[in-house]
């Protein structure tokens, strides 16, 4: 009678470390999925201010053609740019270049520097790309945090039988690590 | 991290019930010393339970009532919103409530229960002398507190320090009421109390171990809160030169008492006395490490 009731009693707890240890699981691997959407969500973000800094710009330095052009152009290769990490990575490098010039333009014309509407466009984007080094941060954290808990033990036994896999982390690739070059 | 928050949820039980036990004491010691007898430990008790209740729901809009604190409308404040927007995508934090503090004192603090349930206010004066990175600092030292849990252990300090204060300042009163003598008249022929003696050191004591209390509970977690800060910015150098700033600057901050004192980042009463005779007994009281401290520690991250 002793023996089953001690029996039972291991089994239950051994179910119930099981429950909680594939919960925990399940919530990293959730927040990894949250945490790279999270990316998407500011990159677009600050593809849709760009429009608007565009215009402010024109406004009052209309002749800077080419600064302005490559700014739009840059926005219209990363919408355009195909789904991969790689080829995106590259696109939005090309952009946050081309928005340097652009704010580069405020020390040469007093006016835009002083308009309310640059100042708060400068700050937006500048927050944005902080957002997006971020999400990425926050990406890789529980990246390191989920491999953690996967590759402990005793997790890792029955986690590749559930077929739960390692995953990568966020890695500047060779254009990101160069950081853009400023021309004036 | 996470055993830190389990200790820091085990420590605000601690405290509550701790807090409890001092006003239970109080009041049977008020009952003695006015003759209401165990009357008044009855009465401490209910006031110690409300007291318990209400501070949990709603010892983060005191804490902000009593500074002074009015909601940032994201139009004025657009870079502190974007900041700590920002800082809460790297830590997988809901965005707290935020706030500003019309005093030119360069200082900030954060309030509430839990991160769901959480704000954060600066001064005016904060905003004003901090660049972008320093201020970035600064928030994430206040986020690191929501992280941590650490908000919901001082923000119980707060109020509970302050009822304690409140308690024995009624009763000194009261005996004064009373004429100054420890008994009423009629109590006269009973003979000498040793309860009311007991009492008499205890409402003078009180106040001095609820204010140790709340110096421990406030020290460790400045340092770790900034240690924890640099791990979301992954920038010492902008808490360190925010905290540099911070140490310059001798503006008193008038938005502070005496009972939220341990809230803000920069302890903001002036360490009188931090070097006499009594320097020892005095550093007891502070809720703050020494600045210099502070800034050497995170140089060696």
């Amino acid at each position: 009678m002793w023996v089953l009731i001690a029996i039972l009693a291991v089994v239950v707890l051994i179910v119930l470390y099981l429950i909680i240890a594939y919960n925990g699981l399940i919530r990293r691997r959730n927040q990894i999925e949250n945490a790279w959407s999270q990316i998407d969500v500011q990159l677009k973000r600050r593809l849709d201010l760009v429009p608007n800094l565009v215009e402010t710009v024109k406004a009052y330095a209309a002749h800077e053609r080419e600064t302005l052009e490559a700014v739009i152009q840059a926005r219209n290769a990363a919408i355009a740019a195909p789904d991969t990490p790689e080829a995106q990575g590259q696109a939005q490098n090309q952009l946050t270049g081309a928005l340097r010039q652009i704010f580069a333009l405020g020390e040469a014309y007093p006016d835009l520097k002083a308009n309310q509407n640059f100042l708060a466009l400068q700050e937006e984007l500048t927050a944005t790309e902080d957002r997006v080094a971020y999400s990425r941060q926050f990406y890789n954290d529980s990246v390191l945090s989920y491999n953690n808990k996967l590759q402990q033990f005793p997790t890792v036994f029955f986690a590749n039988m559930l077929n739960f896999e390692r995953r990568e982390y966020f890695e500047a690739d060779e254009a990101a690590q160069t950081a853009p070059t400023v021309e004036f | 991290m996470f055993e830190l928050i389990s200790s820091n949820k085990r420590r605000s039980v601690l405290l509550l019930v701790g807090f409890v036990v001092i006003v239970v004491l109080i009041g049977t010691a008020i009952g003695q010393l006015t003759g209401l007898g165990w009357m008044g430990t009855l009465v401490a008790t209910v006031i110690a339970a409300v007291m318990a209740f209400v501070s949990y729901w709603k010892s983060d809009s005191i804490a902000l009532a009593v500074s002074r604190a009015k909601p940032a409308e994201p139009g004025d404040y657009q870079r502190l919103h974007n900041l700590v927007e920002g800082l809460c995508i790297a830590g997988g934090l809901p965005k707290p409530r935020v706030y500003v503090i019309d005093d030119p004192a360069p200082n900030a603090f954060a309030t509430g229960r839990n991160p769901k349930h959480a704000a954060i206010a600066v001064t005016t004066g904060l905003l004003e002398k901090l660049n972008r990175v320093e201020l970035e600092g600064v928030l994430a030292h206040e986020l690191s507190h929501i992280r941590n849990y650490d908000i919901l252990v001082s923000t119980l300090a707060v109020t509970l320090v302050g009822a304690v204060a409140l308690l024995t300042d009624t009763a000194i009163r009261l005996m004064w009421w009373n004429g100054g003598r420890v008994s009423r008249e009629g109590d006269r022929g009973g003979g000498f109390n040793p309860l009311a003696l007991v009492g008499f050191v205890l409402l003078i004591v009180a106040p001095i171990i609820a204010k140790a209390m709340q110096a421990t509970v406030s020290r460790r977690r400045e340092t770790l809160a900034d240690v924890s800060a640099c791990e979301l910015t992954r920038y010492p150098p902008g808490l360190i030169s925010a905290l540099e700033k911070l140490r310059d600057d001798t503006t008193v901050t008038h938005s502070a008492s005496t009972a939220t004192a341990h809230l803000w980042i920069e302890q903001p009463m002036s360490g009188v006395g931090d070097r006499g005779r009594l320097g020892s007994f005095h550093k007891m009281f502070d809720t703050h490490p020494p600045l210099d401290e502070r800034i050497a520690l995170l140089r060696e991250l």
